[in-house]
């Protein structure tokens, strides 16, 4: 699979350490009355889905970025890629 | 109809005309006892036990597509109790109990082999951790012992022992351990259970559950809906699909692993070898191809195919282990999903559903604990309380922080 990084182009996959579902950009508020069962939830819990799916990418061999892919499960097709940096950006995470 | 030497005797001299279908193709009922999702090897023999050990014959089995045609059918066919935690070891020992006398049990040639299993070691700390595995092992009834170098050689002179990065200085032998023709066990398990009543529908896929004040009513399938007071899913990499339709979450992630048989050779192998270091692993079959194997792609997939970066570790693996591979021309290749959990071990459990039951989570040791598997899960749907050995088998064993985690990598599916 050939990975279309957003500032150094195109990148064979190898280059990469995989972490899981995007959804892990989310972390919860440790402080919340229910923090206990939204952390399992979030640590151990995943859609799963057959088809498209964002996921996390560490450029481990690269700039050491992590992506935001969004990729197909079921052709391995990559749909979109970005900074995970943005992705966190546009929820309201970080400065 | 039971098979014997006799048998096949008289039919090759009558023309093989006596022989039958080895199971029935029945419409499905109205209504069920239970109804198992998934007619896999885990399905099989959850339906083979529930009608053997607990008399309950009143069940279907519900298969999307053929019967054996999923990850039973798409394996390395290996056979081990070599594992090392308390959650663990028991249940795999009964495993390879049951697996010891399998064929006598259904009257099927399932061609179980103990041909013995070879996990090398290469460093003093490997060796270490064999030891404390091996005593584990002892310790709940399984057999295991540890070799030097020498040990190695007499056995396997063929092995590069004298790799810079991954020297060999022995390893732990798991005698008991081996391998099966896997289809058969499709086959025996499905010919046993339709011998005792159970029905086993093909080619019908569940598409939703009925569940009304928060019981399990049925399924609703492309044949249409199927009442049953007890639903038994055990459809292993499409797990996370169909609980989704009871509206579940589950701890797992769809991966990829691939698998490889070269052509056919002389007999060269007699018996399994584990190459951990390297990430590789390698028996030789019946018809004499050498069936090998890897690591997960280690990214969530449903294609049933792999990617060839994996492809290329894996035999560079295979070559720094086995020179000799290098002369060796590889046949095909395939993907099996599995359903990896987060800790690397499985679930048998009832769900927060009423009537509703999973098994799944096998990761890639789904093939090996088709007997147990099947034996606790119809234990459990007969009885409602967990068979002793698959006790910690529990979907919320996270929540309660009691793990399972055999490499000891934490809620990372990709790794385990």
């Amino acid at each position: 699979m050939i990975i279309n990084h957003p500032i150094l182009g195109p990148r064979d996959s190898q280059e990469f350490t995989y972490l899981g579902d995007a959804a892990l950009i989310d972390r919860p508020d440790w402080q919340a009355e229910d923090a206990a069962d939204q952390f399992h939830d979030y640590l151990y819990l995943r859609d799963n889905p057959a088809g498209e799916h964002r996921e996390l990418w560490f450029h481990e061999q690269g700039d050491r970025s992590w992506l935001v892919v969004t990729r197909n499960t079921v052709t391995h097709e990559i749909l979109n890629v970005e900074l995970a940096r943005d992705a966190a950006r546009a929820r309201g995470r970080s400065k | 109809m039971r098979y014997s030497g006799l048998k096949v005797i008289k039919e090759a001299l009558t023309g093989h005309k006596g022989w039958r279908p080895t199971w029935r193709d029945p419409e499905p009922k109205k209504s069920y006892d239970v109804v198992i999702i998934g007619g896999g090897g885990h399905g099989l023999a959850t339906a083979y036990y529930l009608a053997k050990n607990h008399g309950i014959t009143n069940v279907a089995v519900i298969e999307k597509g053929w019967i054996g045609g999923g990850n039973v059918g798409r394996n390395t066919t290996i056979i081990r109790s070599n594992y090392l935690l308390d959650g663990n070891e028991p249940f795999y020992e009964l495993s390879l109990k049951l697996w010891e006398g399998l064929e006598q049990d259904f009257n099927y040639n399932a061609m179980v082999s103990q041909r013995g299993i070879l996990n090398l070691v290469h460093t003093d700390a490997q060796r270490d951790a064999a030891r404390r595995r091996g005593n584990a092992m002892i310790l709940n009834g399984s057999d295991a012992e540890l070799l030097d170098t020498d040990g190695v050689r007499a056995m396997y002179p063929f092995l590069n022992f004298n790799d810079a990065r991954f020297p060999i200085k022995g390893g732990l032998l798991h005698r008991r351990g081996g391998t099966v023709r896997h289809d058969a066990v499709a086959w025996g398990y499905a010919r046993g259970a339709d011998l005792r009543g159970v029905d086993i529908i093909q080619n019908c896929e569940v598409t939703g559950f009925k569940i009304e004040n928060g019981k399990c009513l049925g399924v609703e399938t492309t044949k249409g809906f199927i009442g049953a007071n007890k639903v038994a899913s055990c459809v292993a990499g499409s797990s996370s699909r169909v609980m989704e339709k009871a509206g579940m979450r589950l701890p797992i992630e769809s991966h990829v692993l691939q698998a490889f048989v070269s052509e056919g050779l002389k007999p060269v192998l007699d018996g399994v070898i584990t190459f951990g270091a390297g990430h590789f692993y390698c028996s030789q079959s019946d018809k004499g191809g050498l069936v090998f194997g890897g690591d997960l792609d280690m990214y969530n997939s449903y294609a049933q195919r792999g990617n060839l970066p994996v492809v290329e570790d894996v035999m560079e693996g295979g070559m720094a282990l086995i020179p000799a591979l290098g002369r060796v021309r590889m046949l095909r290749s395939w993907g099996g999903i599995m359903d990896m959990s987060m800790d690397g071990s499985p679930f048998i459990d009832k769900t927060h559903v009423d009537g509703l039951y999973f098994n799944g989570g096998w990761c890639y040791g789904g093939f090996k604990a088709t007997p147990a598997s099947g034996w606790c899960y119809a234990h459990l749907l007969a009885t409602d309380t967990p068979h002793k050995v698959a006790s910690a088998y529990r979907l919320d064993r996270f929540r309660r922080g009691c793990m399972i985690d055999e490499k000891g990598q934490g809620a990372q599916p990709n790794l385990h």
